[in-house]
């Protein structure tokens, strides 16, 4: 099949771009570890409060400036409703659902995971500046939806 | 040559039989889009903070109408319409009775189930949105509603291959011509496509929604939903591509550019458009993140046809200008028919695919999806692509192929009618999907109602642009209103008369398609192949390692 020479220019431009795209996505990824949320563990979504650690959801000290926060997700609400860390505090979140599928996003950070009932998900963050940070609900899960939220207080 | 049949035919009629089937399917389609405008000036005014509405109306109910009622209703029945019409305009003028019998069967399918899934969302037993997820619960009769839905496009598609073969048999040897090889391939895409919601529906969540099984995978319904979901947006799309392939060079008084490229692309678009699920669950709990890349660099794949199209376009415009005597590098973008609906509506559509690609791969650039994921600037992007590049082309065909089936004329009045109601529509999605893409990169979220998140200071940060989306979105509402008044205006009130039916003819120049492009066993292992390349393991995984199931709930 015959290309037109411009044709064959654009398309080697656009795929040469694409290429690159893929190549820097896949380094960030994998050599230097910026991956998306993807933990595998499982959990029986009707029994979350029985279930250690969500059955004490809380924020642990687990070193100097490293933080465990145990959270759930549940209609409407997230609990605990607020954390407090220090300023340059790296916090790991782990986040379930006790019923249907949420959201997980902490506005101005890149901390964004579905919540999936029957599965914990992951994702760690270091606050390097003081604020009241919004931990909003960003997937559709009832009437409340829309008053679902927490927040992060780094002081 | 092949293509002699597309030769000296622009006076080809689609005949009663053919016509009518295609216009019970663009009317419904309208109705739908008539009823999803409403719901989608409440959304938006509620968000805006113009309106509260009142205690008897959910907003999530209205959000779930509009995005049923524009995303699945209004887009299918279209196609299906449009396509159904094209296959008959290029085959000679009629449909099959194999066709027309099938084509009215999953008329009726999808009717009937469009009426069980609006009487199951508009009682509020349905809130669920158009994806559905589980473990929310929605009314068993929505899920069969849906699934007839599809099936009943099935019934549809089953009937376009039945005129394919029809042609076939009576010209042995031959190409077929462009439309119906293209509607071929819409069809084709769309029934692999549809084979994940399908299971879906049928395995999970109709028995799960009965209480015949007391818990749902919820990870395999969101990897089934996203198998489909993604190459819906090519079933969406390719109708479009159809139209800028082989109806816009006639209208601008050009030649296709090339006929087997065109159909390498619409190929191209079946290989690739379904095996890449993941990438709308790249925030996902329970998919491991080498599989997601494996689908994120098939998604960056899939760009390449775009690419191939968007050079066809410019390269059927700029020679459609220089034959007609433009000079210089842009001369010909003068020539070009700026003040005719059926160009300019499409064109509109165009531009706004633009940014709506490149919104696209950004979406799809594994990591960077956490900085957009489920925001508002999700919606933002779909309105960019569907709502404004797929929905403007629509319009634009709507102008001729509405009058073309009823056999009355476009004036010259409604085409200038036709132009305000674009440019309307057209200011309307630049000021609403706008904002939303701000909005979006901000952090506000997608698919909420109004709030302020308790006067937190972020959120209301949040409100002078929202209420720009409001302003849009009223914008959008009046120009649907005119759109849809327009359609019924040429089906009924227009004057009598005979609307051509635009179809291009193939450059002297062009040369002649191979024949591979129409091995279809061929075509079709190579999709499966892929697929199961694709999906296999994960599939097998989360089924053997299967997540605790959840209940249902209602939670609305």
């Amino acid at each position: 099949m015959h290309l037109h020479r411009y044709e064959k220019i654009w398309l080697t431009v656009g795929i040469l771009t694409l290429a690159a795209f893929v190549i820097v996505a896949g380094i960030n990824a994998f050599a230097m570890g910026a991956m998306p949320p993807s933990d595998r563990q499982m959990i029986d979504p009707t029994k979350v409060d029985q279930t250690p650690p969500f059955n004490q959801p809380g924020l642990k000290k687990i070193g100097p400036n490293e933080y465990d926060a145990t959270m759930t997700a549940f209609v409407f609400g997230f609990a605990p409703a607020t954390i407090e860390v220090p300023v340059g505090s790296t916090v790991h979140f782990r986040v379930t659902s006790k019923d249907v599928v949420h959201g997980f996003q902490i506005v101005g950070t890149n901390v964004n995971m579905m919540v999936v009932p029957g599965l914990v998900n992951t994702a760690s963050h270091t606050f390097t500046k003081p604020g009241n940070y919004l931990i909003l609900c960003n997937e559709y899960c009832g009437a409340g939806h829309q008053l679902m939220a927490a927040h992060v207080v780094v002081k | 040559m092949a293509q002699a049949q597309m030769a000296d035919v622009q006076d080809v009629r689609v005949d009663r039989p053919a016509a009518r089937l295609s216009l019970a399917h663009v009317l419904v389609a309208f109705l739908a889009f008539g009823i999803a405008a409403i719901a989608g000036l409440l959304q938006g005014l509620v968000r805006g903070g113009v309106i509260t509405l009142p205690k008897w109306l959910n907003y999530y109910e209205v959000l779930t109408a509009h995005g049923v009622y524009m995303g699945l209703v209004f887009t299918t029945f279209f196609i299906i319409g449009f396509l159904f019409s094209g296959v008959a305009r290029t085959t000679g003028g009629s449909l099959p009775p194999a066709g027309l019998r099938l084509g009215w069967t999953g008329w009726w399918m999808m009717v009937v189930g469009l009426v069980m899934a609006t009487v199951t969302v508009l009682t509020n037993n349905a809130s669920v949105l158009y994806t559905f997820y589980a473990p929310m619960k929605a009314s068993p009769y929505f899920y069969i509603g849906t699934g007839l839905l599809v099936v009943g496009s099935w019934v549809g598609g089953f009937g376009i291959f039945a005129s394919y073969r029809a042609w076939k048999r009576k010209n042995p040897g031959k190409l077929s011509p462009l439309f119906t090889f293209m509607a071929v391939c819409t069809m084709v895409l769309w029934q692999i496509a549809t084979i994940g919601v399908a299971l879906e529906v049928v395995l999970q969540l109709i028995p799960w929604s009965f209480g015949w099984v007391p818990t749902i995978n919820v990870l395999l319904s969101r990897m089934l939903l996203w198998y489909f979901g993604h190459p819906l947006v090519y079933f969406w799309l390719l109708p479009v591509y159809a139209m800028w392939y082989v109806n816009i060079p006639r209208i601008i008084g050009g030649k296709i550019f090339s006929d087997s490229l065109a159909r390498l692309s619409f190929l191209l678009f079946i290989f690739l458009s379904t095996p890449v699920g993941f990438h709308h669950q790249l925030m996902d709990p329970g998919i491991s993140p080498e599989w997601k890349f494996f689908h994120v660099l098939l998604t960056m794949a899939v760009v390449v046809p775009s690419l191939m199209t968007a050079f066809s376009m410019f390269a059927v415009f700029e020679s459609a200008g220089r034959a007609k005597g433009a000079t210089g590098l842009f001369g010909w973008f003068k020539k070009l028919p700026w003040n005719d609906v059926r160009f300019f509506a499409p064109v509109a559509g165009m531009i706004a695919f633009i940014p709506g690609g490149t919104g696209g791969i950004i979406n799809a650039s594994y990591q960077m999806n956490e900085v957009v994921h489920n925001t508002i600037w999700v919606t933002g992007h779909f309105h960019l692509t569907v709502g404004t590049a797929v929905a403007m082309t629509f319009f634009g065909i709507a102008y001729w192929l509405v009058p073309h089936l009823t056999g009355r004329q476009l004036t010259p009045a409604v085409n200038r009618l036709g132009l305000v109601q674009a440019v309307i529509w057209a200011t309307g999605m630049l000021l609403m999907s706008g904002s939303m893409h701000i909005l979006g990169l901000l952090g506000s979220p997608r698919r909420t109602a109004y709030t302020t998140y308790m006067n937190d200071p972020t959120a209301l940060s949040w409100m002078p642009l929202q209420g720009v989306m409001a302003l849009g979105g009223s914008l959008l509402f009046i120009s649907a209103m005119l759109m849809v008044g327009i359609v019924l205006y040429l089906a009924f009130f227009a004057p009598k008369g005979f609307e051509e039916y635009p179809i291009g003819e193939l450059d002297d120049t062009a040369e002649t398609t191979p024949r591979f492009m129409e091995r279809w066993s061929v075509i079709l292992s190579l999709a499966v192949f892929l697929i199961v390349i694709a999906y296999a393991y994960p599939v097998i995984d989360v089924i053997q390692n299967a997540p605790p199931g959840s209940p249902p709930l209602r939670t609305w």
